[in-house]
């Protein structure tokens, strides 16, 4: 049977243990592309959320969480990026990430 | 992209003798300017555009490097001078450590993706302990060359 209690919050009559996993694509939409600043935002954002965080390029992946890193993804305006989280919080955190990128689109000017 | 293909060779500082942030982003663009890759006019407006940007966000990153940058309509094409400065240099970094090497950076105002691809080329290299390690312990323009023509070939 299903434990239930000691684990917390994923422990629902139907559920199993399994740990939240999400994934979608998102467009860079300010003219700019992920420059240092969105880049700074993008991390913060992420840092916020326990959930493990990756994005990636095309062939780069990298750690959301890692300015570093980031600034590697050289995104374009017009890049789509995929952005995969693994946690407790990753649907939060996906939600979050994808409202910076596309709707406020990190308070720069859209293309 | 490649270092070479935006690092401007004439203008690599080992051993920065000044103290502060400001002084290390005036000494670089200045470089820049007697290099002529900027007009030598332009060069303090061009270095306050880099300490405004500073001003809004720390561009040290943590390991001991930062990567001072700025667009500007006086910057011809996308261009990059390099200082090293072993006492280190309080940047406002985001672990709170000095800098000892600071890749300043500096762009067109339009070429958004050129500029975008260099910082790749920097942080993708900065991510080297080696590369890192390499220019802070430089005493010598050439070893800044060699250290940054020997991360072009992949060698470190």
């Amino acid at each position: 049977m299903i434990a239930t209690g000691e684990h917390g919050r994923n422990d629902k009559d139907d559920g199993t243990l399994s740990v939240p996993e999400y994934e979608i694509e998102v467009q860079i939409r300010n003219v700019e592309g992920l420059h240092m600043r969105p880049a700074m935002q993008f991390v913060d954002t992420a840092s916020r959320y326990d959930c493990a965080i990756e994005v990636s390029n095309e062939g780069t992946s990298v750690d959301a969480k890692s300015i570093m890193q980031m600034t590697m993804l050289a995104a374009t305006c017009g890049t789509k990026l995929r952005i995969k989280a693994k946690g407790p919080d990753a649907g939060e955190a996906i939600a979050a990430l994808r409202q910076l990128i596309e709707v406020k689109m990190f308070g720069e000017t859209p293309a | 992209m490649r270092l070479s293909d935006f690092v401007c060779m004439d203008a690599l500082i080992p051993d920065m003798a000044v103290g502060d942030r400001d002084g290390v982003i005036s000494e670089l663009v200045g470089a820049l300017a007697k290099a002529g890759k900027i007009s030598k006019t332009k060069a303090e407006e061009v270095a306050k555009a880099v300490i405004n940007r500073e001003n809004e966000a720390s561009t040290g990153i943590g390991k001991g490097v930062a990567v001072p940058h700025a667009k500007h309509p006086a910057v011809k094409q996308v261009v990059a001078a390099v200082g090293c400065c072993g006492r280190g240099v309080e940047f406002a970094s985001l672990d709170k450590q000095p800098v000892y090497t600071a890749i300043l950076l500096l762009s067109p105002a339009d070429k958004a993706d050129r500029h975008l691809q260099a910082m790749e080329c920097i942080f993708r290299n900065l991510q080297k302990d080696d590369f890192r390690r390499f220019l802070r312990q430089a005493q010598t323009v050439e070893q800044v060359k060699e250290t940054i023509e020997d991360a072009d070939t992949g060698s470190s």
